[in-house]
């Protein structure tokens, strides 16, 4: 209802009688059935007059899922490399906090030589930089289920912004880090006080703290007024809500660089600090729930690399047995998601069609199999396999779920 | 460019650009206070550093237990309905990578104990997160070791003993070392 009335007032502007009529008719049943032609014709009606906001199209519904812990972003609604700030996938440990950006402090200390408080306002005096680039979770993963899944189900914990904010670095230099320091911890202020240890060496190479996003404030749920960014490090790394960087020695083994963000490997072994995302990939369009017509096909999707920029992107579409180069929207940014393309002629056979990534250090993009292979089949976090997806004979697009074993 | 450069004289505008360019110090923010940095500095150090004065008990440790964190863990820390704090085995059941059903939890997967209090004082009970005393987290710290075999029941917890407890699955922790570019994978 309170939907209903939003978009009544939104449509309505200086218009009202017709305007009732196209929203009317939108509800529900518009997109299924079609409007007869001559339901409302926009030539002879002025619109809504400028707003202070723009809007959605309400043809238009592109939606995060939410579960208890995160929210994905919907890849096969997008187009570009960008994420708009609404759709970022979110996740956190115990909610959103409501931060007053006029008592927000970051403290820095520990091993240095001027243990310092900046406000808001002194992180926004700094020279600033911005920058595009993913942030993906580096749970971001779905085991194999069932064909009725879409790539925001497989891997929606990944989007991308333009972020703007200081380097870490610039910060660093004005707190004077004594050069023995070789690990800071990150410290965020939601509920969780969320806490991850990070190599000192990050800090210096390509660290910032950001407080906008695509153009603005930075939205609550990225971590308003300013948070942490480590471009390419799974996104946990990247701590919101940035209170407190406290230089050290070592790192601190809090819980989520222990208990959780670690994955058993071969041996026995539980593998810690994991920083980086490696080289992935998926096609996100045509791809589940889309139903394919024999012809010309755009085959269109994403790759990604924590080490750097794509080099190249590889298709098959004879499910896997010859690969051929797809087309990298420039820019091809570093450790970016890049758009890609390739056109292929669907003949109506069945067949799967899938996509894998190569990033600027030669690594190439494992199949599921490989990855349990090199890691065992308990493993969990940092998986990337490349995603196929199967077209059935009359044009029905669904995931190809392989055996986890 | 070398200081004598901009005094001989020469390139002296690339030299005056470059020196306004980046100043190591422009003076922003204030100086944090010894004060605030105590208050603030809440994090706690596998070594120990951090820890605060007091000490607990796993008797009192079990009534807080059972009052304040049963409802989400469960009577004996393996029921849920969230987290299992409860290893249901030993760290020599068969290895995480062989066993993707197997549960990960205190007493076979975490490497230091002083992670347990660091997480639970800055984090539990999540409903009421941080609403604990140094004792009652040190008391409900040594609860759950001792709920997954780590210590005895008549153990007591405070800053010097909690570093010491070796955690059994600490010796299978290996870091990072994967690398990118075209070797096997890992
Ligand atoms: C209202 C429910 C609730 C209560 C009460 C609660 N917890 Fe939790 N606990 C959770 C949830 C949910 C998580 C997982 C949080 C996350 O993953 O970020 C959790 C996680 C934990 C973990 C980490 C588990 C792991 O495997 O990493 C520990 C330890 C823990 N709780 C201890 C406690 C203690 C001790 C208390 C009582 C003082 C307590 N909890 C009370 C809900 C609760």
């Amino acid at each position: 209802m309170s939907q209903k009335m939003t978009r009544r007032r939104l449509l309505l502007g200086g218009a009202a009688t017709a305007a009732v009529a196209l929203v009317k008719s939108s509800f529900g049943k518009m997109v299924q059935t079609g409007i007869p032609e001559t339901a409302f014709d926009p030539t002879k009606q002025v619109g809504p007059l400028p707003g202070v906001l723009g809007t959605r199209s309400p043809f238009e519904h592109p939606q995060r899922k939410p579960s208890l812990t995160s929210s994905q972003t919907p890849l096969q609604d997008l187009y570009g490399m960008i994420t708009p700030s609404d759709l970022h996938f979110e996740r956190h440990h115990a909610g959103v906090p409501a931060i007053d950006p006029n008592s927000y402090e970051l403290m820095i200390h520990g091993m240095v030589d001027r243990p310092t408080v900046f406000s808001l306002a002194d992180l926004k005096r700094f020279p600033s930089v911005s920058r595009i680039c993913f942030i993906e979770c580096s749970g971001n993963f779905r085991k194999p289920d069932k064909e009725s899944i879409t790539p925001q189900d497989i891997c929606g914990l990944t989007s991308q912004s333009e972020w703007t904010g200081v380097m870490l670095s610039t910060l660093f230099r004005e707190v004077g880090v004594n050069p023995k320091a070789t690990w800071f911890l990150a410290e965020g202020s939601d509920a969780a006080v969320m806490t991850r240890s990070i190599p000192v060496s990050k800090g210096w190479e390509d660290a910032m703290i950001v407080y906008a996003q695509n153009g603005e404030a930075i939205r609550p749920q990225q971590g308003y007024p300013a948070r942490l960014l480590l471009p390419g490090w799974e996104g946990n790394t990247s701590v919101k809500w940035i209170r407190r960087i406290e230089l050290s020695d070592g790192p601190f083994m809090t819980r989520e660089e222990t208990s959780k963000y670690t994955e058993p490997v071969k041996d026995g072994k539980i593998r810690q600090f994991s920083f980086t995302m490696d080289a992935r990939s998926i096609i996100t369009y045509p791809a589940y729930p889309a139903q394919l017509e024999k012809g010309w096909v755009e085959i269109r999707g994403l790759a990604w690399s924590g080490r750097g920029k794509i080099r190249q992107v590889e298709v098959s579409t004879d499910a896997g047995k010859t690969w051929n180069a797809a087309r990298l929207q420039e820019p091809v940014l570093d450790k970016a998601h890049t758009y890609f393309r390739y056109l292929w002629q669907w003949n109506g056979d069945t067949t799967a069609i899938m996509s894998r990534a190569i990033d600027e250090t030669g690594y190439v993009q494992p199949g599921l199999q490989e990855l349990i292979a090199a890691r065992g089949i308990g493993t969990g976090y940092h998986l990337n396999p490349v995603t196929a997806w199967l077209i059935k004979r009359d044009g029905q697009v669904v995931y190809s779920p392989e055996k986890w074993k | 460019m070398p200081f004598w450069a901009c005094v001989a004289g020469t390139l002296m505008i690339a030299c005056e650009r470059r020196n306004t360019a980046i100043p190591v110090h422009f003076g922003y923010g204030r100086t944090a206070t010894e004060k605030e940095i105590a208050t603030k500095a809440i994090a706690i150090r596998p070594d120990g550093k951090g820890l605060p004065a007091g000490s607990g008990t796993v008797q009192n440790g079990a009534l807080i237990y059972a009052a304040k964190c049963a409802s989400c863990h469960g009577t004996t820390g393996v029921e849920g309905p969230y987290n299992i704090l409860v290893a249901p085995d030993t760290v020599d059941a068969p290895p995480f990578d062989q066993a993707p059903k197997r549960v990960k939890a205190i007493g076979n997967y975490w490497p230091y104990a002083t992670t347990i209090f660091d997480y639970v004082r800055r984090a539990m009970p999540f409903n009421a997160p941080g609403s604990l005393s140094d004792n009652e987290v040190y008391s409900v710290t040594a609860w759950l070791l001792h709920a997954n075999k780590l210590i005895g029941a008549d153990a007591v917890i405070n800053a010097k003993t909690l570093p010491g407890i070796v955690m059994p699955a600490r010796r299978y922790y290996v870091t990072d070392s994967r690398k990118g570019g075209d070797g096997p994978y890992e």
